[in-house]
């Protein structure tokens, strides 16, 4: 594709055409004209039909807020959450750090240790609402799916710090029981309905 | 005899008074609701069921708020204003007729306060006066947007009170009367008056209209009060009860000049039975719907245009019609 089209910058020059304006009266007469014109046009009887149409219509678009809500889309970046794993409800933040490395504000803190497994195990995580802004990279760069954003979007509270906790973040365990945990619909998200085909590791022999 | 009079004179002041203070709030409501309705949204809600609560709990605030005088306010004319405005609107109710005369526990009652002979043109004069409320208001509250309001309401009571004026000349040399139920009698005689003497009734029945919008100041006129020009105009400072006799009048006159347009070109309430009646407060309806509707779907026009209007085309008009009337009737 050639590149003239967009760097021609000389806007006046095509694509662009004049409203069609009728030219100005300037004797007494032309201007009688179009004002008898404009009153026997009846424009203002095709106002009145159309705010009449819509109120026969009665096609309210009117949302009750607290009673009933817009569906918010899957990508929306509102309070994180942490995932847990399908097969064995554990959580699947693996502390790799990625999050805390990416944050542009700084904002995700994380502290690791070896557990007596020998695993790395997440001792600390905590992210600093107030200075969050809500960028969604923490939940780009997770390679495991852990770290997402919800769509909670209302939270209260006399700092924004004290929205929701790590725990609070967390897939509650219940949820986890009736399989009701929600995946990350965006980028990078499993295929739909993958998490049904998902059978539980059997852990205890 | 005198007694009774007085009495019933009495009865039917304060049942007029208190149905249209209470119309004014309920008006107030269909406002809301038909104006949402027409913007697809719901308007009131929440406060009772579909909302109808919502006016007593405008009420309740209205009564409850701080009244307010400013510092540099000329204090008595201030309060005196809203009250201009609310009672002279009450006051032009007197020589309406709301219903035919009927009958009860065999005592004839005359939905009329006075049926005086120049009851149309007390009903004019008397809602002439109420513009001191919005004038006298505007020009005491010591505010720049409330003095361009007072200004503007000057401008636009000398332009619409020639149309009203000239307007109902045609109607009135055809009656032969200024009392309304002359009028109503007339009309059921001859037919409705829009229908009569070859259009002349038609034309001076658009000029009341269009003269009743810058009466009441309703939205095409709306430019005393306007909310994206200036403010709430005289209103600005006003606050709790004053502001809302205000309110009370602007409705009042609202319902009392959708009174008076059928009255004066439609029929009234016709030959005075219980259809009749139900037509006269069906035509009432409607004129007041048509108020709103024009709010809902018109933009408004700025005070030059609406004295261009009143005096370049809609005077000539009414001045013209008159003639045609004369020559029709010699």
């Amino acid at each position: 594709m050639k590149n003239e089209a967009f760097n021609d910058r000389n806007v006046s020059s095509d694509g662009y055409f004049k409203v069609d304006i009728a030219e100005y009266p300037t004797d007494g007469w032309a201007k009688f004209t179009r004002v008898v014109r404009r009153t026997f046009r009846a424009e203002l009887f095709v106002g009145l039909w159309v705010v009449l149409r819509e109120m026969l219509k009665f096609d309210i678009h009117t949302i009750q807020y607290p009673l009933e809500k817009m569906p918010i889309g899957p990508r929306y970046r509102a309070v994180h959450e942490m995932k847990r794993l399908w097969e064995s409800d554990a959580e699947r933040c693996i502390g790799c750090g990625l999050c805390e490395k990416i944050c542009i504000s700084n904002c995700i803190k994380m502290d690791t240790k070896i557990d007596e497994h020998s695993r790395k195990e997440v001792s600390e995580y905590t992210i600093n609402l107030g200075r969050c802004i809500f960028c969604g990279y923490c939940a780009e760069v997770c390679p495991e799916l852990a770290i997402t954003h919800g769509g909670e979007y209302e939270n209260c509270s006399e700092q924004r710090e004290h929205f929701i906790d790590y725990t609070g973040m967390l897939t509650p365990l219940e949820m986890m029981a009736n399989g009701t945990q929600k995946e990350f619909e965006g980028f990078g998200a499993i295929t739909p309905h993958e998490d049904e085909s998902v059978k539980k590791t059997p852990l205890s022999y | 005899m005198e007694v009774a009079y007085l009495i019933e004179t009495v009865i039917k002041v304060v049942v007029i008074l208190l149905v249209f203070s209470a119309l004014a709030g309920i008006g107030t409501y269909f406002e809301r609701k038909i104006l949402a309705f027409m913007q697809r949204r719901l308007g009131p809600m929440n406060v009772g069921p579909f909302g109808l609560l919502q006016v007593a709990a405008d009420g309740i605030k209205l009564f409850t708020k701080e009244d307010i005088i400013p510092t540099n306010v000329v204090a008595p004319i201030f309060k005196m204003a809203p009250v201009i405005t609310a009672s002279t609107a009450f006051m032009a109710a007197a020589a309406i007729p709301f219903l035919p005369e009927f009958e009860i526990f065999g005592y004839t009652v005359h939905p009329i306060v006075a049926d005086i002979n120049i009851g149309i043109l007390y009903i004019l004069g008397i809602m002439g006066v109420g513009l001191y409320g919005p004038l006298l208001g505007g020009m005491a509250s010591a505010n720049k947007f409330a003095l361009l309001s007072a200004a503007r309401g000057a401008a636009v009571f000398i332009s619409y009170e020639v149309v009203t004026g000239l307007s109902i000349l045609a109607p009135i040399m055809m009656v032969g009367s200024l009392s309304l139920i002359d009028f109503n009698n007339y009309q059921i005689e001859n037919g409705w008056i829009v229908f009569n003497l070859y259009g002349v009734g038609f034309v001076a029945f658009i000029l009341f209209w269009i003269a009743a919008f810058a009466e009441t100041g309703r939205t095409p006129f709306h430019l005393i009060a306007n909310d994206h020009e200036i403010i709430d105009g005289f209103g600005t400072e006003y606050s709790g009860m004053r502001w809302g006799l205000f309110f009370i009048g602007e409705y009042a006159n609202m319902f009392f000049i959708s009174f008076v347009i059928p009255l004066l070109f439609l029929g009234g309430y016709g030959d005075g039975s219980l259809l009749g009646a139900l037509a006269l407060l069906g035509k009432v309806a409607f004129f007041f719907f048509f108020f709103l509707w024009t709010r809902a779907a018109w933009p408004d026009v700025r005070p030059d245009q609406l004295m261009w209007l009143c005096w370049k085309v809609l005077m000539p008009i009414a001045v013209v019609n008159i003639l045609i009337a004369a020559i029709i009737m010699i």
